[in-house]
């Protein structure tokens, strides 16, 4: 019998998962919502200083029809047209639905305050003051859970595997930090909404809990996997000097609403020579800015600690304060003037656009299994414009907890307790202690963080992919099963480390798969050795899991009619 | 910077499960301006001891709220309380039920199973 048992299964409590949740109660279903850390409270929603782009036209005149344009453009050909649309038409209603729960988005002459965002052609991003979007929002969402008895929330509770028998989802084994046992759960439908895989990257803005688990879960569970190769990397994360207490990725806002000169080692403006204008206004997409950069520091002209300057220093005391105020003092505490000092910023990994391949009903193509959030991948082609990722959180979370919970109505409930007992059994001998185990999963974890930042990382050439390729293979097939994670019960955190790692390395082999395939440069993945766009490669690569191993397609991109796009 | 890198913190970090005895250990970390406490608690992790039970999850940004310890006998979130050079003594919240280590109960009860 299983050990708990649910309608629907949403895994990971951050903005999609906890909208995921919510949609499907309001539909009817009960639901199980899991997170590895604490309910509301982990991966990349709280993390959000930033941004949220919707097409609400409070601040000057916007359409649906406009955010999808610019949203495809920044895609570099490759979005799911369909699932860009969606995006862009449910997210005004997800976001006044928000403030309808409770969130205080920054207002100005009565209406919501939209600033410019680079890629965008209209002032679209709403906020919450001062750099508070994501702790605003999560708590929003958390609260609004909380309220509705047909969701239970589980805290430390990690999904290690999905069952699945006849084509159809069943339910999920999970790991329970607090004991350090393997629980059995059956639910009509299973949502992932385990956010993305900066987590790869040694260089990260991420929380601790972003390893590409919704990734390793879905090819296991006999879903595909869409766009893997394209990785963001934000351009302006915090380098140096050491500041805490704060997103590495904060600089953005400051940007948008003051502008801030970029600025190499050698205090010249430098965005111009790579395509792109910038001088003070901010207009380099992400993709463009981090390959800047990383070109400089290549040409030794990066500052002290690899980077370019961020420099505010033209900007008076008094603007700077109006714009951000509390945040100004937290960052003299961190011994940072920035009417003295210009701070250093880089490249570092930050979204990931590939992910899960599912319908316009966040349907995979195993009956029963969802995906909502990050995890989904398609609708930000090769490079996201900033500001979508919350708006895809809600958007695909309501809409994956509404379809769930619709199936769950026509789904027959069949336990197999066969299937989940050998699941139970393979898994419980993984990381087993023994005498040959001395491997300790935290430092196969570091060691593949840096293969993927300096093999697979912004710059990549076939021959650095193949030997990460290699690495990566070989860790999974003789590390793996080495691990030592020692017989604490109570918050084994080797165990926790030995889990992730499992999920991390089948990722991490998808990514460097894809990008190996993918012979050109185009939006986020940039070929060192095929350093221009290559239109024959206008087309998705898709990978599913053959005999334990990846193997990979292509299939041209889904593309929208534009007169259906509904701009009510 | 010569200098700094050859400064250390020790951290005197409570160990033990709850049952166990609970003893105190001591950790040389190589001291950088800047660090925060949870910093060297990581690097503990990572190069001295990686049974080490500590809860964080956004790392650095003060978001999740979930890095509270006992720092010097205060209160505090790991992320952003800054080590200093010498010794630091670091414990689990003293009104919580301990779990292990530097973990206690804080999760809500209808959050558990």
């Amino acid at each position: 019998m299983p050990h708990l048992s649910t309608d629907v299964l949403v895994i990971g409590a951050g903005g999609a998962g906890m909208y995921a949740a919510i949609a499907a109660a309001q539909e009817g279903a009960s639901v199980l919502l899991l997170d590895k850390g604490q309910i509301g409270r982990g991966g990349a929603t709280i993390m959000a200083q930033m941004t949220v782009a919707v097409a609400l036209g409070e601040q000057e005149p916007d359409s649906i029809a406009l955010h999808l344009e610019d949203t495809l453009k920044a895609g570099r050909g490759l979005c799911n047209g369909e699932l860009s649309a969606l995006l862009c038409e449910d997210g005004p209603k997800r976001i006044r639905e928000m403030e309808e729960w409770g969130t205080r988005w920054a207002r100005e002459n009565g209406h919501i305050k939209q600033e410019m965002a680079p890629g965008h052609s209209v002032k679209r991003c709403c906020y919450v003051d001062f750099l508070n979007t994501g702790p605003a929002v999560a708590a929003t969402l958390r609260r609004k859970v909380s309220e509705i008895p047909a969701i239970r929330r589980l805290s430390n509770l990690a999904a290690v595997d999905i069952l699945v028998s006849e084509g159809r989802a069943r339910g999920a084994i999970a790991l329970n930090f607090v004991d350090g046992e393997l629980v059995a759960i059956q639910s009509k439908a299973v949502i992932l909404a385990a956010g993305g895989l900066t987590k790869l990257y040694e260089r990260n803005s991420a929380s601790a809990n972003m390893g590409g688990e919704a990734y390793a879960l879905a090819l296991w569970a006999g879903a595909e996997l869409i766009d893997m190769e394209f990785v963001q990397f934000f351009p302006i994360g915090h380098l140096a000097p050491r500041l805490v207490g704060m997103d590495p990725i904060m600089w953005d806002p400051f940007r948008y609403k003051l502008g801030g000169k970029m600025l190499n080692g050698k205090f010249e403006e430098f965005i111009d020579r790579y395509g792109s204008t910038d001088f003070g206004k901010y207009n380099a997409t992400r993709d463009i800015a981090a390959y800047a950069i990383l070109k400089e520091v290549e040409a030794g002209r990066g500052t002290l600690h690899g980077g370019a300057y961020l420099d505010f220093r033209h900007i008076p005391e008094a603007q700077l304060r109006g714009a951000f105020g509390p945040v100004i003092d937290r960052l003299l505490a961190n011994g940072i003037d920035l009417t003295k000092t210009p701070v250093e910023v880089g490249p570092m990994a930050h979204y990931h656009m590939g992910g899960i391949r599912v319908d316009v009903n966040m349907q995979t193509r195993v009956a029963g299994l969802y995906a909502a959030g990050e995890a989904v991948g398609g609708a930000n082609g090769a490079n996201r414009l900033s500001g979508n990722a919350i708006t895809e959180a809600f958007v695909f979370g309501a809409r994956a907890g509404s379809a769930a919970a619709e199936s769950v109505t026509r789904a027959r409930s069949e336990w197999n307790d066969q299937l989940a007992d050998e699941a139970l059994r393979r898994l419980k001998s993984f990381g087993r202690d023994s005498e040959a185990n001395r491997i300790a999963p935290i430092a196969l974890q570091a060691e593949l963080q840096k293969v993927m930042w300096e093999q697979a990382g912004p710059f990549r050439t076939g021959e650095k992919l193949m030997a990460a390729l290699m690495r990566i293979d070989e860790m999974r097939k003789k590390d793996l099963p080495r691990l030592r994670v020692g017989a604490a019960r109570q918050f084994n955190l080797d165990l926790q480390d030995a889990f992730e790692l499992r999920a991390m390395l089948a990722t991490a082999g998808a990514v460097v798969r894809s990008a190996l395939a993918r012979t050109e440069s185009r939006g986020a993945h940039q070929r060192e050795d095929f350093p221009a766009p290559d239109d024959t490669f206008l087309k998705n690569q898709v990978l599913e899991l053959k005999d334990g191993e990846i193997e990979s397609r292509w299939l041209p991109p889904v593309r929208v009619a534009r007169s259906s796009i509904n701009d009510g | 910077m010569a200098e700094q890198a050859t400064k250390k913190a020790v951290l005197r970090v409570q160990r033990g499960a709850s049952g166990e005895t609970i003893r105190s250990e001591d950790f040389d970390v190589p001291y950088e301006e800047g660090m925060s406490v949870l910093d060297a608690l990581r690097w503990i992790r990572a190069h001295l001891d990686s049974s080490l039970a500590i809860r964080y999850s956004c790392i650095n940004a003060n978001a999740c709220k979930t890095c509270m310890a006992l720092v010097n006998g205060e209160v505090e979130y790991t992320c952003i309380a800054r080590l200093t050079p010498g010794v630091v003594t670091v414990g689990p919240l003293p009104k919580r039920p301990l779990i292990r280590d530097l973990i206690t109960d804080v999760i809500p009860e209808d959050e558990k199973l």
